[in-house]
């Protein structure tokens, strides 16, 4: 199955910037559907980027983040060549991550 | 006799009104003054802009836009859409071999007006047709799995301009003729016609969003519509619009509605693919 994640990371002079844009319904538990009965909450609880052993950026995400979240920060430091992992879990325990290089 | 003779004449009428407006169908014609006057509302715009809808016309929605470009929300239906292409039919064949040049690069070519069946092909019509054809459930129209398709088709015609050929044949004229009474045509509770919003008040608001012009709306279809958190065809896109002035939509890839796809898209002949789009 392909990946969840799409991710980008770009390293220019001290500081690397990341956009990264994951697949998920994103459910928040508070919506209908066509039949009246409410659909379960099922969203992402934690996403995490790491790189060099250690971890740059987490997220924590609820019920009011959108389907499909996009995020984008930049850290100081990372290089051309190193490696960035991704990972998120979400409310029901499934999980996906993804190593990506930083460009 | 008087009567009679005034009753004769009024059908005389009729007939030289029938005859007279067959005659009066003229897309190249509708063509020039289309353009003319989409040129003049906003002199501002290049003509190959207009395709990016309401990007055209709105200075700060261009700006996120092509912020978001960097990282396109329709990404993961392009991916997916090439997988739907190649994955093979129980009898072995895929969609790609139901179309020339295996479906890349096409998109410019629809919709066509067939004369063996004598009417307008869309390219949503030919992918369930396939489907059909090699004993396949058929997509929805207004699921993602038909704009992921279609999505990846559009990807790869990107640059291609619209190249809609109206063959001379009063089937196609009629088809033609059609598709545009249907688009000036005022329907629903609210009495909007497509042509009231995008040809009357493209750059205006309609509540928080800006309305695109008509010309070349198509060429960035299937959308990514962040309101809809998912991927659009043309048949959601024709009958959602039709739901929000009020009326009844027609069935998905009813007769009707594709011949406003000829119609819309004979209008931007020239004028490049763009598609998948995303919009607000």
């Amino acid at each position: 199955m392909a990946s969840s994640i799409r991710v980008r990371a770009t390293a220019s002079g001290e500081t690397t910037e990341v956009q990264a844009l994951i697949q998920h319904p994103m459910d928040s538990g508070f919506v209908k559907n066509s039949k009246g009965e409410l659909i379960p909450p099922h969203h992402i609880e934690t996403v995490q980027f790491e790189t060099g052993g250690k971890v740059v950026f987490t997220a924590l995400w609820g019920p009011a983040v959108s389907k499909d979240p996009y995020v984008k920060f930049s850290f100081k430091g990372g290089k051309k060549g190193d490696d960035l992992k991704i990972s998120w879990v979400d409310n029901k325990g499934a999980s996906d991550s993804m190593t990506a290089k930083i460009q | 006799m008087f009567r009679k003779i005034l009753i004769s004449v009024a059908c005389c009428a009729i007939f030289a009104n029938g005859a007279l407006a067959a005659e009066t169908i003229n897309p190249e014609q509708d063509f020039k003054e289309f353009r003319q006057f989409f040129q003049s509302k906003f002199p501002q715009v290049k003509l190959e802009d207009f395709v990016n809808g309401p990007y055209s016309v709105d200075e700060g929605l261009r700006k996120q836009w092509i912020e978001k470009e960097e990282f396109p929300p329709y990404d993961f239906a392009l991916e997916k859409g090439k997988e739907l292409m190649a994955k093979p039919f129980a009898n072995g064949k895929t969609i790609a071999d139901c179309f020339p040049n295996k479906g890349i690069g096409i998109r410019q070519d629809y919709p066509y007006f067939d004369a063996k069946e004598g009417q307008v092909i869309t390219l949503e019509l030919a992918v369930n047709r396939c489907l059909e054809q090699n004993g396949e459930k058929p997509f929805s129209y207004t699921g993602d799995d038909m704009a992921s398709v279609t999505a990846y088709m559009a990807f790869t015609s990107r640059g291609k301009p619209f190249d809609i050929k109206i063959p001379n044949d009063p089937r196609a004229l009629a088809a033609y003729e059609h598709g545009k009474q249907y688009f000036y045509q005022r329907r629903g509770q609210l009495n909007f016609s497509c042509a009231s919003c995008h040809v009357q008040s493209p750059g205006e608001l309609i509540r928080s969003e800006r309305l695109a012009p008509a010309l070349g709306i198509l060429n960035a279809m299937p959308i990514y519509r962040s309101e809809w958190g998912g991927m659009g065809t043309i048949s959601r896109r024709f009958t959602s619009c039709n739901s929000q002035v009020r009326g009844v939509p027609l069935k998905p890839q009813d007769a009707e509605y594709r011949d406003v796809e000829y119609y819309l898209s004979y209008m931007a002949n020239g004028l490049p693919i763009v598609g998948p789009g995303s919009r607000p």
